[in-house]
């Protein structure tokens, strides 16, 4: 996703386990599936998320791709996938509570489900300290 | 017509950025954690806990707003009564010492040039309240129009005072703690000189741009943070929140006030812009009254309505409205209605109206999202609490 910058004021959270794109998406991955969902630092910057627009199940996707929207009260940014491969899971609650990415963005925050084709493309992804220090 | 200038200019560092302009709350909003934002050449907060949770302070209980970058004009002297009466739309002479109007302020041509809030503060001394954008126009423009009012003095008092906002259902509950501050009988467009509140002196109006009571505070800049902090430390107690830009567009949007600069603007009549019930065209002579007298006979080709999105999404600024597939016209305000749970729009579509009930579009990234007419404001606040 893109947005104006600027770094957040407080500490934001950057789970170590996580990989990380330069446009503030995170992948966890489970052997060939990856858990995909935004940063701390991006629901910081995006404010109050009012809806979310989340590709369907079975639609396969290309790293870099826009996979869907991300919509706040002020302003609205697409989301680029991580990696390469097919959605499988699509996170339901976001429809009637999409502030569950404010909340808690690595856990019940998660967007979609990825299952991965291209595993080597994670040597392209950040790690929670590149990451961090692109962002502060 | 004949152009006039605009002197605004924003101060040019040796880089050639501009410089945004802090009011005396900057280090305040800082300590508090706001986010900053720049708006009309102010670096001003938008939000300090989130837009929405301060959104719902207002509506719930309070919040307390920096609204020291909107400009602050004092006109005095013998002729002012019938300076201001020439210089506004609405009809001055209703004013009594303590009272205020809001009003549009008009081009020769029927154009709005900005909408004000002017209040009597004296006999022959009014204090005008301008948007922060058109300060310098402003200023600019009511020195011009002065020019055939020998007497008359125009003063810009925006680097001597500063504003809070102090909005919601506990407003004047907070207020009322303060020693000696009664406000009940402070009635709603009056204001009071020579308060005195958290030993700063003030001047406190009960208006405000949120559809929920509360009170606009004007204090000079030595003494504006200590206000801020006073009114912070009163009304904890009741649960007051600091708010920002972000809080305050989407309040203002839901109690369907324009903002200058999206839903008015040069090329807008008061009556494309339902302002038509703040021009009096009865009460005389006024800048721009033979083009409005016009207007009002012909009609108007195009004119404001109020959307709310039946479909996901939020309208935004500039999307196209469309009527059975047809664009009509567009969004100049558009936001997501927390009260309302769903996006809501003012939209500048052609004819003279739409009836509610309307189905229309609003095309959001492409997509056509529907929407429906309704009656506005959106949101009206309750009465008698």
């Amino acid at each position: 996703m893109k947005f104006r910058g600027g770094a957040g004021k407080e500490m934001a959270m950057y789970p170590e386990e996580l990989r990380y794109t330069d446009e503030h998406e995170w992948i966890r991955l489970e052997s060939d599936r990856g858990v995909v969902g935004l940063t701390d630092y991006a629901q910081r910057e995006m404010g109050d998320i009012v809806y979310v627009e989340m590709p369907e199940v079975g639609r396969k996707l290309k790293a870099g791709e826009p996979f869907g929207v991300v919509e706040s009260v002020k302003s609205v940014s697409d989301m680029f996938a991580p990696m390469t491969g097919t959605v499988a899971e699509v996170n339901g609650k976001l429809e009637d509570a999409p502030e569950l990415i404010n909340q808690d963005p690595y856990g019940k925050g998660w967007i979609i489900v990825v299952d991965v084709s291209e595993p080597e493309e994670v040597a392209g992804l950040l790690t929670a300290a590149q990451y961090r220090a692109l962002v502060e | 017509m004949e152009g006039y200038d605009n002197l605004w200019k924003e101060p040019m560092m040796e880089t050639g950025l501009p410089v945004l302009q802090r009011t005396p709350l900057y280090d305040a909003h800082r300590r508090l954690g706001a986010r900053f934002a720049p708006f009309a050449g102010w670096e001003m907060p938008v939000e300090y806990t989130g837009i929405l949770d301060e959104h719902r302070a207002v509506r719930e209980r309070a919040g307390l707003f920096d609204v020291s970058h909107m400009g602050q004009i004092e006109v005095n002297g013998e002729g002012s009564p019938d300076f201001v009466q020439w210089l506004i739309t609405n009809d001055a002479a209703r004013l009594e010492v303590g009272d205020a109007l809001y009003s549009p302020i008009c081009r020769p041509d029927g154009g709005i040039l900005d909408d004000l809030l002017v209040f009597r503060a004296g006999p022959r001394r009014y204090r005008f309240i301008v948007n922060a954008a058109n300060r310098r126009k402003d200023l600019s423009w009511f020195g011009r129009v002065a020019d055939a009012f020998p007497g008359v003095m125009v003063r810009d008092l925006s680097q001597q005072f500063g504003a809070v906002a102090l909005q919601g259902p506990r407003a004047a509950a907070i207020l009322g703690r303060f020693p000696g501050m009664d406000v009940g009988d402070l009635r709603g467009f009056t204001l009071r000189e020579g308060v005195t509140l958290g030993g700063v002196r003030c001047i406190v109006a009960r208006t405000g741009y949120t559809g929920e009571d509360g009170f606009e505070l004007f204090a000079p800049v030595e003494g504006l943070e200590r206000l801020w902090e006073a009114i912070l430390r009163v009304g904890e107690g009741e649960g007051l929140r600091p708010a920002g830009l972000g809080a305050r567009d989407m309040l203002r949007l839901e109690a369907a006030l324009p903002l200058y600069g999206q839903d008015l603007t040069e090329d807008l009549n008061p009556f494309e812009v339902r302002l038509a019930r703040f021009v009096s065209l009865d009460k005389g002579e006024f800048i721009g009254r033979d083009a409005l007298v016009r207007a009002s006979r012909e009609g108007v080709r195009r004119s404001l309505i109020g959307l709310v999105a039946r479909d996901r999404g939020v309208p935004r600024h500039g999307y196209e409205v469309l009527m059975k597939g047809v664009v009509v016209g567009r969004v100049t305000s558009g936001g997501h209605s927390p009260v309302l749970g769903t996006g809501i729009a003012l939209a500048l579509v052609e004819g003279e109206g739409v009836p509610a009930g309307t189905e229309m579009a609003i095309a959001v990234r492409g997509r056509p999202m529907a929407a429906e007419v309704v009656k506005l404001p959106f949101y009206r606040r309750k009465r008698g609490d």
